[in-house]
């Protein structure tokens, strides 16, 4: 199937992006992304050993095909992000960052002001960056202004595996974006991702809902295949969904 | 100012523990079935009602943590700089009165046992002194973290509270935690424990967090030392502290430990017992209170005790601890500040953890980015 993704310079043919948190050994988490054929991981900066190259985690994740999205989890406004990216440039030897600015520990939300301050002055910096972001409309328009090559608006607040809560504003991301959606964070279950590919996300990514399941090899799988399933779907045009019954005995054919 | 104070001083103490006596089992399970637990709840979760609902309340924690912390421990590992104290707290083993030998550690010491720590593999580092402000302030402690900052990933504190600007100096030469303990919230009981020194004002203490926050702290570990009071009742205020703090300094990340009492050089014994289970009961009641904070578990406990605590809902432990200055290798047998009872090394620490089906994390911070 010729369904490629296409974000930057780079081509995906798997829909399904992943984060390496929360697994309880680096074979498993290895074993667990491999399983679900993603190509694009993310890996938080600060759980990274930048100075040593042989840094367990970065060690089980490089393959051929997978490229490492670092991010920048744990900053808390625009000037300690644009810093972390600039770091993850020259240690990962990547341009690609994810930004995520949560300056609010508890729940991880992201603060859309200094999201929209650093992607601007990221992207004159030449970084490929992704923004992880409310399910806010007008922030995701501000931000392609700004030149982010796609937005990755919330499902519901990260970690939750609540599934899709912002599907009213997912809608009208999806409708009017110029660039890929990516759903990330909220996604708890492989119905929750194929529901969101179905509505038109261009991608999801799943961490805790593999990481943290009894398998998570199989659960990798699980996504792997919904991630499929509801692009499929959405290719194929889902059926509308209809409000009323069509009544098989019309009552105003007399008029006729 | 607005500071914790305005609260603490709406709430009384009799009242509070006559309150968490007199729940029934009947109010604890209706309060198991709620979604969502508050404060007032949290009073019948650690009621001696609610002992018969422990194993109901381990599994709701267990599920809690494991979905906001994964399958992680993050590991930790104290480092004591000084045992030079002006203070007289009655159940300290560096407290003033005692006729020990007083050291704190220079440039070189510090750096040697940086090695040894280093070798074993840590990369989130606590300093620990007493209060001695002439030779053990601030510039002092400043100094230790930019000697030692280009060796750790994370770097925290449990020091003398100190003043809002002598934290944000710190906060600027990388410190990113605070851990203050209330020790008690027993007004008058807290004055019998610290009965001289700048430590016996009680109000400076509470209002520490306060200070920190407003400082732009990354993390305030809070909590009581168990056994001077009714450890709920002392529990129940710490989680009003956190309550407060979590909505006013809402950037910041908190921690909550579990010290018990433990047998040291000075003479006080514990006044109200804190059994096993009441500690589970504790850490459970605090995991279904809040999904997000770190619970913290240090050596004084046992190893049968930490090695089935793994899974109830702490999040970060230390591990092969010494609690005196220079005690990993500059000075090993120079007196202790309380005698750990899990004296294992960290890769046997390493290996209980993965046992369990947990990752020791060693590494979750970057001192160079904030």
């Amino acid at each position: 199937m010729n369904d490629i993704l296409k974000i930057a310079d780079k081509e995906f043919s798997s829909r399904l992006f992943t984060g390496t948190g929360k697994f309880s050994a680096n074979n498993l988490m290895s074993q667990a992304l491999i399983a679900s054929e993603s190509e694009l991981i993310t890996v938080a900066l600060k759980r990274v050993d930048v100075a040593n190259k042989e840094d367990t985690m970065l060690q089980s994740i490089m393959r051929p095909h997978v490229n490492i999205l670092p991010n920048t989890s744990g900053v808390r406004n625009a000037k300690e992000a644009i810093f972390a990216a600039q770091l993850a440039r020259e240690a990962l030897e990547t341009n690609w960052i994810k930004l995520e600015i949560h300056p609010d520990p508890k729940y991880l939300l992201p603060d859309p002001i200094e999201t929209l301050i650093a992607a601007e002055e990221l992207v004159k910096l030449g970084f490929v960056v992704m923004p992880y972001i409310h399910a806010d409309p007008v922030l995701c328009k501000r931000l392609e202004d700004v030149g982010v090559p796609c937005v990755m608006p919330l499902g519901a607040p990260i970690g939750t595996n609540k599934g899709i809560k912002t599907v009213d504003f997912l809608e009208i991301i999806i409708a009017q974006s110029n660039v890929p959606v990516i759903v990330d964070a909220g996604i708890g279950s492989p119905s929750h991702a194929a529901f969101a590919m179905e509505l038109g996300a261009d991608a999801v990514l799943v961490n805790t809902a593999i990481a943290v399941s009894k398998n998570p090899v199989e659960m990798a799988v699980a996504f792997k295949m919904a991630v499929q399933a509801g692009r499929m779907a959405f290719k194929a045009k889902l059926a509308p969904v209809k409000t009323h019954a069509e009544a098989s005995s019309p009552l105003t054919s007399f008029l006729n | 100012m607005m500071s914790f104070k305005n609260t603490f001083d709406t709430y009384d103490w009799d009242t509070l523990e006559k309150e968490i006596y007199s729940y029934t089992a009947k109010d604890v399970r209706v309060i198991l079935d709620k979604e969502k637990i508050d404060i007032n709840d949290f009073k019948a979760l650690i009621s001696p009602a609610a002992q018969d609902f422990l194993e109901e309340m381990a599994q709701r924690s267990h599920t809690l943590t494991k979905k906001r912390f994964g399958n992680t421990i993050q590991m930790y590992i104290p480092m004591y700089l000084s045992n030079e104290c002006q203070n007289i707290c009655t159940y300290c083993g560096f407290s003033m009165t005692h006729k020990i030998p007083r050291k704190t550690l220079s440039d070189k010491e510090i750096l040697k046992e940086v090695a040894f720590l280093k070798s074993r593999g840590y990369d989130h580092i606590l300093l620990v002194t007493g209060e001695a402000n002439k030779t053990v302030g601030v510039s002092y402690i400043k100094h230790a973290i930019e000697l030692i900052r280009e060796h750790f990933s994370n770097i925290s504190i449990e020091v003398q509270p100190l003043d809002q600007d002598e934290y944000e100096q710190l906060i600027d030469a990388g410190l990113y935690a605070v851990l203050v303990y209330q020790e008690t919230y027993h007004k008058a009981t807290y004055k019998i424990h610290h009965p001289k020194g700048k430590k016996s004002n009680f109000h400076y203490r509470l209002d520490t967090p306060d200070r920190l926050g407003k400082a732009g702290i990354h993390k305030i570990g809070i909590g009581a030392l168990f056994g001077l009071e009714d450890w709920r009742v002392d529990s129940f205020y710490t989680a009003l502290h956190l309550k407060y703090l979590q909505k006013t300094y809402w950037k910041t990340k908190y921690s909550i430990s579990f010290p018990r009492l433990r047998p040291h050089q000075g003479e006080v014994q514990p006044k109200v017992e804190m059994t096993d289970a009441d500690l589970v009961q504790l850490i459970c009641a605090y995991r279904l209170l809040d999904e997000d904070v770190e619970l913290s578990m240090s050596t004084r406990e046992s190893e049968r005790f930490r090695n089935n605590i793994i899974k109830l809902g702490i999040t970060s432990i230390s591990a092969q601890s010494k609690t005196n200055p220079g005690g990993y290798v500059v000075d090993p047998q120079s007196l202790e500040q309380f005698e750990i009872s899990d004296e294992r090394d960290t890769e046997e620490i390493k290996l209980m953890i993965e046992s369990q089906g947990y990752q020791a994390v060693w590494k979750d911070w970057d001192i160079n980015h904030a």
